[in-house]
């Protein structure tokens, strides 16, 4: 059984925010409108989150592209009072939208900020409500929603190779989820981490791999490489 | 008992057969309030909790803390009269059923605003259909249930000889006095039963209550955010709870002494006692507030700081110190002294206590939630008239509630004051 994980290189990481663009695009997430924005009630299940530090007077910033971290030990799985969100056979945390009774325990549990509401039913203005992605189901409202690695993608992918009797290559994995593919810099790999061949497991054991907020214990499967400093 | 009982506590049955203008004006009120509390849940239902001023990283306030609030409310009830049922004290006779109807009706609100805090109440069903036991929620969910029916019973089963009585030697509303008296005849036998359900009940209660307060706690603090992963959290909440329970009780009290007439019931010595619980519990609210921020203050995290400047000299400042001063400032001066320690020496401090309180929980759901440990930013909350219009209509159902109860049943413990006589 594969354990998706994911891969983020910081060193060439341009911060243009083309996955997080992709990824509204390709999961069907709804426009809030900049009133909404302003409230901090738009929906982005990959954001670049920058990190400005002031260290002795010298200005430090970082952009850390950020989808769910998909935990080994997710906290907002726990919590689920109804098991609306879950973690599924392949490591991945799932949501079920037709199950969740949107008391936003896992949105506050969750240690990233990575949850999402639906504070109104989802709005497409023409022509968008035309290009919604097959696949995705659209939110309704009142629901949390989140990162799931594009997981239409991967059934879809794991589906075509099936059908051609053969195994999902890591090079086609790779660039699966639509974040990876739309990245100019090539710097997001997606993958096996149970393999310890593939591309995420060998970029996993860099010296400059790291987790976010890794003492809290989460395990993340999404692992950075930090940059190198010179 | 018979209905000489009935002409001796004339001022605790008066409202029972006599509904005057003032009674029509004042449930009106109380109607109307809660009426644009529904309509604005309803405008909520139907739009989104957009209408409120949830936002990310603010995921949790208003019903989240009213919740806590009207839970700690019920507290004062239940708790203060099973321990002074325990403990033999003379001087709660005529105050403990006043003290058990606080529960009764500020448990229902409190636990109603859980409802109204979730995003989909159509599907709260799956709860109970495909609840986990790993969830916080769930033990809140069934732990309020089960307090629910405990104080509920609390009530009740302790009345039954006064509804027995009204059954027997009151006009109107014969068939629900007749129902609710389960056929008791006030025999030996009988006697002896009702007391030891009584003593029962109020020996299980204590516990229960502990661990609902405990669960409620536990909802913020098993989660790792900043400031809410403590264990402190479990213990300060009771106590917490008790001191606002304790804290309404008096106001509650004295509404009803001037009102109803019930001085006789309700003396100062009442308001003394309650006074100086009170005053414990300003004290331990003091112990338990200054070791969770010294011990934050003292470890210096960086996460538990950004919380812990927010909340002492950031935005939330003014809260905060507003809230030392409601809970502690005012009422301790006020309840050391016995000259002060009179009823409206009492009530003062009990009204300070009750919003200070309200402030506390208010101080320990949002500032949290606005320091995200990842660098987004700072969160902001601004409640809208919807969250103002339903806590208005919670605080007035539970008043509703109250004065529907004197309505249909003795608001003192009439039987238990005549056995106390003989």
């Amino acid at each position: 059984m594969p354990r998706w994980g994911m891969v983020i290189d910081l060193d060439k990481c341009t911060a243009c925010q083309a996955c997080t663009l992709a990824c509204q695009a390709e999961n069907n997430v709804p426009f809030s409108g900049p009133e909404q924005a302003a409230m901090g009630r738009s929906i982005h299940w990959h954001e670049v989150i920058a990190d400005v530090k002031d260290e002795h007077g010298e200005l430090h910033a970082r952009f850390i592209p950020r989808p769910c971290m998909h935990c080994e030990d997710p906290p907002c799985v726990t919590v689920c009072p109804v098991g609306a969100t879950y973690v599924d056979d392949e490591g991945l945390v799932r949501m079920d939208y037709d199950v969740c009774i949107g008391c936003r325990y896992c949105t506050t549990a969750c240690p990233y900020g990575i949850r999402y509401f639906n504070f109104y039913a989802p709005e497409f203005p023409e022509p968008y409500d035309q290009h919604l992605t097959p696949g995705v189901p659209v939110r309704p409202v009142g629901v949390v929603e989140k990162c799931s690695f594009c997981i239409h993608r991967l059934e879809r992918a794991k589906r075509e190779a099936a059908a051609k009797g053969r195994e999902l290559t890591d090079s086609e994995l790779v660039l699966l989820p639509a974040c990876n593919q739309a990245c100019p810099a090539s710097a997001r790999y997606f993958g096996d981490l149970d393999d310890p061949e593939s591309t995420v497991s060998r970029l996993a054991r860099n010296p400059r791999a790291f987790k976010l907020l890794e003492d809290l214990g989460t395990e993340p499967k999404v692992i950075y490489l930090g940059e190198e400093k010179n | 008992m018979d209905s000489a009982a009935l002409d001796k506590h004339a001022p605790i049955y008066k409202p029972l057969w006599h509904t005057g203008r003032r009674f029509w004006v004042w449930v009106g009120i109380l109607v109307l309030i809660c009426a644009a509390g529904v309509g604005a849940y309803v405008y909520q239902l139907v739009t989104g909790l957009g209408v409120t001023g949830l936002n990310r990283p603010v995921l949790w306030s208003f019903y989240i803390i009213n919740c806590v609030f009207f839970i700690a409310i019920s507290y004062g009830g239940t708790m203060t009269s099973a321990i002074l049922r325990i403990t033999g004290a003379r001087w709660r006779l005529p105050i403990t059923r006043a003290a058990e109807v606080v529960t009764a009706c500020a448990l229902a609100i409190g636990a109603i605003n859980i409802v109204l805090d979730m995003g989909r109440p159509d599907r709260v069903l799956n709860m109970v259909l495909r609840g986990r036991f790993e969830s916080p929620i769930l033990w809140d969910f069934y732990a309020i249930m089960l307090y629910m029916v405990c104080s509920l019973a609390y009530l009740y089963i302790p009345m039954i000889p006064d509804i027995a009585n009204l059954r027997d030697s009151f006009s109107r509303r014969k068939r629900l006095y007749t129902f609710l008296a389960l056929g008791w005849n006030g025999s030996k036998k009988q006697m002896h039963r009702l007391e030891k359900a009584i003593d029962l009940l109020a020996v299980f209660i204590i516990p229960i209550a502990v661990l609902v307060h405990s669960v409620l706690a536990w909802l913020f603090s098993m989660t790792t955010q900043p400031m809410w992963h403590s264990e402190l959290m479990g213990p300060y909440f009771v106590m917490g709870a008790i001191y606002s329970g304790v804290a309404a009780l008096i106001v509650g009290l004295a509404v009803l002494r001037k009102v109803m007439h019930l001085e006789d019931y309700f003396q100062p010595t009442q308001f003394n006692n309650l006074g100086k619980l009170l005053f414990t519990l300003t004290l331990v609210w003091l112990y338990f507030t200054g070791a969770e921020y010294l011990t934050t203050w003292y470890g210096q995290e960086p996460a538990h700081m950004a919380v812990f400047y927010a909340k002492t000299s950031g935005e939330f400042a003014p809260f905060f110190w507003a809230q030392v001063i409601l809970c502690f400032v005012i009422p301790f001066p006020i309840l050391v002294s016995r000259r002060l320690r009179t009823i409206w020496g009492t009530v003062i401090a009990s009204t300070s206590v009750v919003i200070g309180m309200w402030l506390e929980r208010y101080l320990i759901i949002v500032p949290t939630l606005t320091r995200p440990r990842l660098p987004y930013g700072i969160g902001a909350y601004t409640p809208t008239w919807v969250e103002w219009a339903i806590m208005a209509a919670s605080a007035a159902a539970v008043i509703l509630l109250y004065t529907l109860f004197i309505k249909f049943f003795p608001i003192v413990s009439v039987w238990e004051l005549e056995e106390i006589e003989q």
